[in-house]
């Protein structure tokens, strides 16, 4: 509890430049806790590491470093050597082993410093952790975690600004979350340790400052969310918005500005990317009309591509009074300078176009 | 009768009841009759009709005087018979890198433990031609690796280790499969896919999985990283188990064994990394992939002992070293000299990159198990009546195994659903191929 108290009250003091989240949050139980995001993470993985003598946390910096992002800050002090590891810059080598001692038993939580470098390590992810159970017909569950930032930063450029929420959530096996706000990250990290089954957890790095409410629920140890499950951040009736991680900020963002021209935005959070949630963003189409896919990914083959392709083969195809639109990023390699930058990312504006197109207005 | 003598047979010929030759200059015996005397050495070993024991290269015997005083030996020597209990075998000097001292070159072997490694080489051969002869058949799909001419490694190295030890290889996983427990039939029958078989037909050749073994695994070197995981495992949970991590010489060039080589020596895992070197990846010979073939000296800071990997004591003798060695020190890399008969795999007729020849003179002067068998009987562990056998006993096995593998039925349609993953939420559904088919998960 004073652990937690500390960690919010850091969190407060950052929560200035993003209380506007808060207010956008209508769906979240009121209270008077905010937690930005990386704090949630850090109480989430220190809560688990103390109720499973199973559960380690190994990856690059994250020990004496206090982490990268200062995600595990204060977790190598309190637990030590054997719950907290520093690995050497082997991605393919340290995933693979903690890979194994998932197989042996144990409950690894496998940190990338950034998911652009799990595909260094892609093949144990995917060939050794995902496929394993099913070829082994049940007799070697791999209960592992792999978890890190995902997506887009400020100014990385291409080869430290890629999405895979498509790449991992196309594989059977794998279970794909990708939290959008503190209470996402700790009920998603908590449910992902204690499943039996490979998760991939995208965080978001320029999320991780971010202040959010917290429920009274949510700060419990056991808060878990379940996977597959969409939350529907804000309701509406004129257009659904469906989105997952950052992006979810975008459309709540987006649908604020559109109260003014009387139009009300649902807009719902994924959560999960596999299993997906379909019958929410079903049921919601069904009442709405119209429906807005946004990602900060590539449009190909992106998650957006997944929605679009849902709906068609749903009840909802019947319901729509317009296609299916996408924003996502631009399709290019991800440039430096600010202003290509901002074009590459989708923005406010990007969302509203689409929104308006969908319904038609000006 | 006169108390026992240890002595020296310089020149000897035996037959079903009679022994010519010297037992030492000052006696030579001409053709005499064996009797039957109580043993008198409380060393020698005791059975109710018969007793003796032999050595490799000196003849103990009980000696003992008839009233006659003529010598009488007290040796029975029949067809059926074995007449040790224990050989001592010699093998070839063990390569060391970083290492002061080695296993041991001199290797003791009781009658028992070679009616159990003959055996089991034995059965993991015949269980390989079978697969073979399936595969011909198109009974078996797919990948197919055979191990025939390696089983001396599976045998050694089992022979040292424990069920509580884990074990994890690559493809050529059949012989392991089986020394880990499971029987002929479950490897068969998996190899055709039967629900009989250990993965009821899920995995195939390649992911043949049981207690402490994690298979089975396809991608080359990855299986490396996943046994420095498991022994990563073992040490946390405070367990006094190894992890046997095989690869070939194929993998043994891949950059994640020498992070997993980091790792598993800077954090003191109880690993045996184990280099089954063949001569050969696929098609391309050892020289031709490697810049250094000295695959046990690749561990560079992790010690290692090249092995006479055709010599079932030698390995198992190694193995014994690097476990004792491991639970003390950290990682150590064995390298076994081994040689596979078949091409890579069953699509592979293996001549293209070797001859016939060389083929040929493998089998035919170090085979495994035809060496150890010529071990075994001349120094009278087994007779050549015992193996013949036991080679009779096991076809008659593998072959009732394989009818299994070839009549039992594959799973029903809708488990082509199940154990994707542990534990699924209920009422999740997996989809098939068209929108309309959708299957229940467990």
């Amino acid at each position: 509890m004073a652990t937690l108290c500390k960690t919010i009250s850091s969190a407060t003091r950052q929560a200035s430049k993003l209380n506007q989240f808060s207010r956008l949050l209508s769906t979240t139980q009121r209270c008077n806790v905010q937690m930005a995001v990386r704090d949630a993470l850090n109480s989430a993985i220190d809560e688990e590491i103390e109720r499973d003598e199973k559960v380690f946390l190994l990856g690059e910096e994250v020990a004496q470093y206090d982490g990268a992002y200062k995600v595990t800050k204060g977790l190598w002090k309190k637990w030590g050597d054997k719950r907290v590891l520093d690995t050497p810059i082997t991605e393919m080598g340290f995933a693979g082993i903690a890979v194994g001692a998932a197989m042996a038993g144990l409950r690894p939580i496998c940190e990338f410093m950034t998911f652009n470098f799990s595909m260094q390590a892609i093949d144990q992810v995917i060939n050794s952790a995902a496929k394993t159970y099913y070829m082994s017909a049940g007799q070697v569950p791999v209960p592992i975690v792999f978890r890190g930032p995902n997506g887009a930063a400020a100014g990385v450029a291409a080869q430290h600004s890629q999405c895979f929420a498509s790449w991992y959530s196309q594989c059977p096996g794998l279970i794909v979350a990708s939290p959008f706000s503190s209470e996402d990250c700790r009920g998603l990290l908590k449910s992902a340790v204690r499943n039996e089954n490979p998760v991939v957890l995208l965080e978001n790095e320029l999320m991780y400052g971010t202040a959010f409410d917290v429920s009274e629920e949510a700060l419990s140890k056991d808060f878990l969310i379940p996977f597959g499950k969409a939350k529907i951040e804000r309701t509406g009736s004129h257009i659904t918005l469906v989105a997952h991680s950052k992006a979810v900020g975008l459309c709540l963002e987006a649908a604020n500005e559109l109260i003014g021209q009387g139009v009300e935005c649902e807009v719902i959070n994924l959560r999960s990317l596999r299993p997906l949630d379909d019958q929410t963003i079903i049921e919601s189409v069904m009442k709405t009309n119209h429906l807005v896919a946004v990602e900060g990914g590539w449009h190909h083959c992106g998650i957006g591509a997944e929605v679009v392709a849902l709906i068609m083969e749903s009840q909802a195809f019947n319901y729509l009074d317009a296609p299916v639109l996408r924003v996502t990023g631009a399709d290019v390699p991800m440039p430096y300078a600010k202003t290509l930058e901002d074009l590459a990312l989708p923005q406010v504006k990007n969302v509203l176009t689409a929104v308006k197109k969908s319904l038609n207005i000006s | 009768m006169v108390p026992v003598e240890e002595v020296q047979v310089l020149h000897a010929h035996w037959s079903s009841d009679s022994i010519t030759g010297y037992i030492n200059p000052k006696f030579y015996i001409d053709t005499f009759s064996v009797d039957r005397v109580p043993c008198q050495d409380p060393g020698l070993k005791q059975e109710s009709k018969q007793h003796s024991c032999m050595m490799l290269s000196s003849f103990r015997f009980v000696i003992g005087r008839s009233p006659t005083n003529s010598w009488i030996l007290g040796l029975t020597q029949g067809c059926n018979m074995s007449t040790a209990t224990e050989m001592t075998h010699d093998v070839v000097p063990y390569k060391l890198h970083r290492l002061e001292q080695g296993p041991d070159v001199q290797v003791k072997c009781t009658r028992d433990e070679a009616i159990k490694y003959y055996k089991q080489m034995r059965t993991i051969r015949v269980m390989e031609t079978t697969a073979s002869n399936l595969y011909k058949s198109k009974i078996i799909r797919g990948f197919c690796h055979l191990y025939s001419g390696q089983e001396a490694v599976a045998v050694g190295m089992e022979a040292s280790i424990t069920p509580d030890d884990s074990v994890i290889t690559a493809y050529r996983a059949h012989g392991w499969t089986y020394m880990r427990g499971i029987s002929v039939k479950g490897v068969l029958a998996e190899l055709t896919g039967r629900s009989s078989g250990c993965a009821l037909g899920k995995g195939g050749s390649m992911h043949m999985y049981s207690k402490n073994f994690y298979g089975g695994n396809g991608i080359v070197g990855a299986q490396v990283p996943l046994g420095a995981g498991i022994a990563f495992a073992h040490r946390y949970k405070g367990e006094d188990s190894v992890c046997v991590t095989l690869y070939g010489d194929g993998a043994a060039n891949q950059g994640q064994l020498f992070e997993a080589f980091n790792m598993a020596k800077l954090w003191d895992l109880p690993a045996i990394f184990v280099c089954e070197n063949n001569g050969f990846g696929m098609g391309t010979s050892a020289e031709r992939a490697a810049a250094s073939t000295a695959y046990y000296s690749r561990g560079d800071y992790v010690p290692g002992i090249w092995v006479d990997g055709m010599d079932v004591l030698a390995v198992k003798e190694a193995t014994r070293f690097a476990k004792d060695y491991v639970l003390k020190n950290g990682p150590i890399l064995l390298e076994t000299a081994t040689y596979r008969y078949h091409g890579h795999s069953m699509s592979d007729p293996g001549t293209s990159y070797r001859s016939r020849d060389e083929i040929q003179e493998v089998r035919q002067t170090r085979d495994p198990i035809g060496k150890f068998s010529e071990l075994a009987t001349s120094s009278g562990l087994l007779t050549k009546e015992e193996i013949k056998k036991m080679d009779d006993e096991i076809k008659k096995e593998v072959a009732a195994a394989a009818e299994a593998a070839k009549a039992d039925p594959e799973l029903p349609p809708e488990e082509l659903y199940s154990y994707i993953y542990k534990n699924p939420p209920a009422n999740i559904r997996v989809r098939g191929c068209d929108d309309t088919i959708w299957g229940a998960t467990k």
